[in-house]
This record gives structure tokens, sequence and C-alpha cells, in this order.
């Protein structure tokens, strides 16, 4: 147990994300066991008792999930952590999270799929479901680490952005970061910055709990308070009382996804690695990050113009910084473990340039010599 | 004892959106009363509902309310529950959407004691989307999916949240509003664990209908006929049950709970 201790530690991605959770101010967790996924729950058993916080297995995902709403909605920050087909389960509950405006974290460790799939090995096919994944018109914030301390960074700036919307925050890692071993800066409690929801004042005696602040975010009020809140699933109005009318959901609609969108560019997190010059681009994320990285070092070592751009937040999808790093680039690589959902979704905002996707099932993993393969094949042309 | 129920309904919304002869509104009164019987502050309260006919009850309430999704109206509530153990949650639940989709949450939150009440309207049928059979729904009656009969035998619910480890189940019937209210009232004084009270409903627009029953009315004097104390049965022993409904309280004993139990020990010895 390292629990919130500042200093330079060696851990797992899935410990890191767990400490930085309860750093975070997180004390509840519920959550179903799945590979490789497993020891963020076994962390929360161990640690939130110690931190004053609650821990639950439930009987499914989609109680897990559902537990973790009802737990926000009384005030107290609360995660889950699953795979694909947990994360399958919880869909229904995630569409909940958007409508009822809870804050939550959910993590979901990408392994091989479709279904059961390679239980152990990892993957990047869950790409488009976390940002499709719930029936209608909604938005959701993924974010995705590429080593063991931007599990804990990442985490807590998860934890950060779900307070600041109000909405479901995605952490998306992949069955390598979350079971690798790396070491970790800790920062003492003072030098990181915890966001909390905004708590309607006890005398606002108007109060109306859905009724959005200058920032399309509405105020909270945790179930306990004196003044009286409602959670609705259904289309409601700014009472929190259902409402049918259709002018009123297409306004609920849009506010709910404006209220993201319009931030989108605080939210883009990325590094990019050599793009002043870059003429060969690869674009990674998670996992598909390190290969890209060494391939880039090699392929500048023989003279050629290679830079990586990792996207740390996934959705909404970071488009302004895609385009503006593709822009003078004459190749667009993406390694990914999946048949190109990453890739689709950049060729949506490059039409007119090349863009390969370097893709890889059966759940091993993206090699450098995988992509400088690709690279030279390109160059020799 | 003089009843208002203004603290907690929402009263210009109603009437209620319910059909005539439908029994919600007759629960929905025995709750306000056990409420304001036992002087509950609204904002001690949180309703927690899924998606049925009954699960619209919260509608009316002016208490805290979260209106969830079909079947997990009670994981909802144990997360609400366990985040702030000092709330009443009241889980109002129909057969559909508490024994059926949602059985998993239901016997699993017997099992662990949870600390909040579940109030079940058992209808037999979904009346929210057109009366098709649910886990509850009596072998060989017609439903809107059963249009031919029905080939499953119902759950006995009350014996099943028993039996998964329920510290207090109680049975009664729309027919007894008084009873209804005093296990909601018994169900809250007990503060501590799983409290699951079943209420035989009726549907007459659905069940009613395709089972031959011309009115309301009918339907609520087949429940009275078909009514048994669990304590007659006691004391004057088992006679056939077949057909019958046992009114009373399954169990009532007493148990630690789950908060109890977390808070009280793992957290204190952690
Ligand atoms: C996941 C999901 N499946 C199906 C439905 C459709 N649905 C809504 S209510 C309901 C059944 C309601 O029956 P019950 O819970 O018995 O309540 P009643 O209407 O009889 O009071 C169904 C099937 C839904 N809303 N969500
Ligand atoms: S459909 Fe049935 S359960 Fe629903 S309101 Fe009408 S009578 Fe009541």
């Amino acid at each position: 147990m390292i629990c919130n201790k500042k200093g330079r530690h060696f851990m797992q991605g899935n410990i890191a994300v767990g400490e930085a959770a309860i750093i975070s101010g997180a004390r509840f967790f519920a959550g179903y066991p799945i590979t490789p996924s497993s020891e963020i729950a076994e962390h929360a058993s161990l640690n939130l008792p110690i931190a004053g916080g609650t821990f639950i297995q439930m009987e499914d995902e989609i109680g897990s999930l559902a537990a973790v709403i009802g737990a926000s909605m009384a005030g107290v920050k609360a995660y889950t952590a699953t795979s694909g087909p947990g994360l399958s389960l919880m869909n229904e509950n995630i569409g909940l999270a958007c409508m009822v405006e809870a804050p939550c974290v959910i993590v979901s460790v990408q392994r091989a799929g479709p279904s059961t799939g390679l239980a152990t090995k990892p993957a990047q096919g869950d790409f488009y479901q976390f940002r499709y994944g719930t029936h209608g018109d909604h938005m959701i914030i993924a974010l995705s680490p590429a080593s063991v301390q931007e599990c804990f960074d990442l985490t807590i700036k998860a934890f950060n952005f779900s307070e600041r919307f109000r909405c479901p925050v995605f952490l998306a890692l992949d069955a390598i970061i979350a079971k690798m071993y790396e070491t970790v800066d800790i920062p003492g409690s003072d030098e990181i910055e915890i966001l909390n929801r905004k708590i309607a004042s006890t005398s606002d005696k108007d109060y109306l709990p859905y009724k959005p602040d200058e920032n399309g975010v509405p105020l909270f009020v945790p179930f306990g308070s004196s003044l009286i809140t409602r959670a609705n699933s259904s289309g409601h109005g700014i009472d929190g009382y259902p409402c049918a009318d259709d002018k009123n959901h297409d306004r609920l609609v849009r506010r709910l996804i404006d209220k993201i969108d319009r931030y989108k560019e605080e939210i883009a997190l990325f590094k990019e690695f050599n793009i002043s010059d870059v003429e060969i681009l690869i674009i990674s994320y998670g996992c598909s990050t390190r290969p890209a990285l060494a391939a880039m070092k090699k392929a500048r070592k023989k003279g050629i113009k290679a830079g990586v751009l990792q996207l740390q937040t996934l959705w909404p999808f970071p488009e302004a910084i895609v385009k503006s790093a593709v822009s003078q680039a004459k190749l667009i690589l993406v390694p990914e473990l999946s048949l190109g959902q990453l890739k689709s979704e950049i060729t949506k905002y490059c039409p007119k340039k090349t863009v390969i996707g370097i893709n890889k099932l059966g759940g091993t993993t993206i090699q450098p010599d995988d992509i400088l393969a690709f690279l030279s094949k390109e160059i020799e042309l | 004892m003089k009843y208002s129920g203004k603290k907690y309904v929402k009263e210009e919304l109603l009437p209620f959106f319910w059909c005539s002869g439908c029994g919600n509104g007759i629960i929905f009164a025995a709750l306000i009363r056990a409420m304001e019987e036992n002087n509950l502050e609204k904002k001690d309260i949180v309703a927690v509902t899924g998606i049925g006919c009954w699960g619209k009850a919260d509608d009316y309430l002016k208490t805290h309310a979260f209106h969830g999704t079909h079947g997990r109206a009670i994981a909802v509530a144990t997360g609400i529950k366990l985040a702030n153990p000092l709330l009443h949650i009241f889980a109002l639940v129909g057969d559909g959407d508490g024994a059926t989709i949602g059985g998993n949450h239901l016997i699993h939150a017997a099992r662990r004691n949870i600390d909040i009440i579940t109030i079940m309207s058992n209808n037999l049928n979904y009346g929210m989307t057109g009366g098709q059979y649910s886990g509850t729904t009596p072998f060989d009656s017609i439903t809107s999916t059963s249009r031919r009969g029905h080939a499953e035998d119902a759950f006995d619910i009350s014996n099943l949240v028993k039996s998964a480890g329920a510290g207090y189940v109680a049975r009664c019937t729309i027919d007894n509003p008084r009873m209804i209210q005093r296990f909601i009232s018994k169900a809250i004084k007990k503060e501590r664990g799983f409290r699951f009270i079943e209420v035989i409903n009726i549907c007459p627009t659905y069940f009613g209908r395709y089972n031959k029953f011309n009115n309301a009315v009918e339907m609520i004097k087949d429940i009275k006929e078909r009514t048994v104390n669990i304590k007659d049965i006691e004391r004057e022993g088992q006679e056939d049950l077949d057909g019958k409904i046992v009114v009373g309280e399954y169990i009532d004993k007493k148990v630690e709970g789950f908060l109890e139990r977390y808070w009280g020990k793992i957290r204190n010895n952690a």
C-alpha cells in the first residue's frame, strides 16, 4: 500500500490509477472484477476504508455504474474500473450519467475483443465504444495514458474534468500500460490541482437542479441537502421534473453536448515530438506511443524527418491539434492494436493526406520495426 | 392521526398519470402517510425509481429523487445510501423493474442487507409497456406476450427476498391500505438492513382486461377472496395455499446491515 505518499515509487499502471483516484478525493468505488483491470478494485478495497471511503463489489457492471452514479449524486466522488465486456454492460448507464450529469470516472482497460476475446491480451479496439457506446446524442470525455506516470497524472485530470463538466470521463487504458511497472513521481498534495464540482449555496431559494450556469453546467446539490434536488433519466425541465416538450429536449441534449464541446481545446491533451520540421508524422495513443517514439528515433538517425503526435485526449476528438500537426506532413502513420479506428477518425480531418494504418490484432504489441517497415516502403516510393 | 401529505406531495402535478382504477395511488398514499407518521424530513428522503408505471411515483414527490434506468433503482439506491448513510432511501419498483430485469440487484441487496427500503408494486405484468408478462405473472394467465397462456411459473418474490437474507420482508395487498402503511412505517423504524414490502397490486387496464376482469372492483374482490394472513396460517395450521395470497410479515429479524458492518468494523479497523 502506497496511498498518498509523496515521492518516487515503482508501481503498476493500475495501481497508479488507484492512488491518483484517492488523491483526487474519490471516496466510492463500485465494480465487478475483470482482467486486466482488477488491481484497481483490489487497491480500492484495501485503501478506500483507510481514506474514509467505501468499496463495494457489485453483482455486475450494470449495477456497479448505477451505484457509482448514485454515490456521485449524493456528493461523493466515485469511480469504477472494467474492461471491454464490462464496458459493454455499462453502456446504458453511461447515458444515465450523461443525462443526470453525474460526475464519475470510468476506467476501462482495453483487451482483445470482440466478446471475451483474448482476456489477458492488449488491444485498442474500444476507441469508438468510449465515444458512441451508449445510445442517443451525447458527449463524453476520454483520456488515454501511455506510461505509468501518465496513468497517475491523467487520472487526476479525469476526475477534475468530470467534476468541472459534470459528465462521465473515461480513462482509456490498455492491457500493456495498465499491467506495466514503472517509476512514478507523486507530487505533494499541495502541488496537485484538485477540482470539485460547483455547489449551489443553501441560501439559493430559487435553486433548480438543471438550470445551467454560464458554462452550461448546472450547480450541484447533493441528496440530503436542505435544497431539494432531482436526478432524472427521462427528458426533464430545469426543475428536474419530466418534460416531453420537443423544444425542451432539443435544448437539453444540445446543452449536454455543448457544455463539453465548447471547451474541447482546453480538454485536448497531447504530446508532440519533433513536430516542427515533420514530414512523416506518426499519431499514437496509449500502448502505440512507445513503438512510435522508438521508430521516430531510428528514422531520424537515417535522416528521415519523422515526428510523433501522442494523443492523451481521445474524446472530444482533438481535431484542431491533429489538423495543425498534419498540416506540413507528407505522410501520416497510425499504428494501432485495432483495424484502424483512430485512423478513420484522423482521416475525417485530413481527407487530402495519405494516412496509413499499421494495424495488428492477436493481442501482441506493435514493434518499432512494424512502423519502420512501412516508413521505408513509403520513402522508397 | 390526521394526515395532510402536504410536506411531501407535489400537489400542482396531480392528478396522477395512472389509469383510473390503478392501485398505484393507494400505495403512494400509504407511503406518504408512513413518512408523515414517522415525521421524516423531506431533505432526508430520496425516492429512487426505475422505469414503469409505479416508477413514476417520484414525479409527485417534493423529496429528493432519482429517476433512473429500468431495473437499476436498487443498485442506484445502494450507491446513494453508502455515500450518505443518514438518508432514508425508498426504492420504488415494479415487478418488472425489481423482480425481473433488476432481479439480480434485488437478491444481492437482500443478501448484503443494504440499508434501504424497497416497495414493490406487484401487478403481475408490465403495465407501462402494454401488459407483457413479468417474472411474477402467474402460470396460465394471459398477457400481451402470453396470448395463448403462460408457460412459466411465477416467483414468490417475498419468499425469495427472505431466503436471500433480508432483515424485513412483508407482503400486503392493495385492498388494505392501512396494512401497507403499517409495514412501511415499521420498515422506517427498523432503520437497518434491507427492508422489502411487496404490495399485491392491480393493473385493470392490461392484466385485468386480458384475464376477463370487468373492472378494478372485481379485481380487488378477487384479491380479497384469495387473501390469507400468515398469522392465521401459523395459528390454524397449513391449509391448501394454492392460488392464495399470503399477507403478513415473512421475516422481521435483527440484522447489522451492510453499513454497520462496513463503517463500524471494516473502516474502523482499517
Ligand atoms: C433496458 C430497458 N428495457 C426495456 C424497457 C421498456 N420498459 C419500460 S417499463 C417496462 C416494464 C415495467 O413494468 P413494471 O416494472 O412491472 O412496472 P409497472 O409499469 O407494471 O408499474 C419495460 C419493459 C426499458 N425502459 N429499458
Ligand atoms: S397500465 Fe396498469 S399499472 Fe399502469 S397506470 Fe394503468 S392500470 Fe396502473
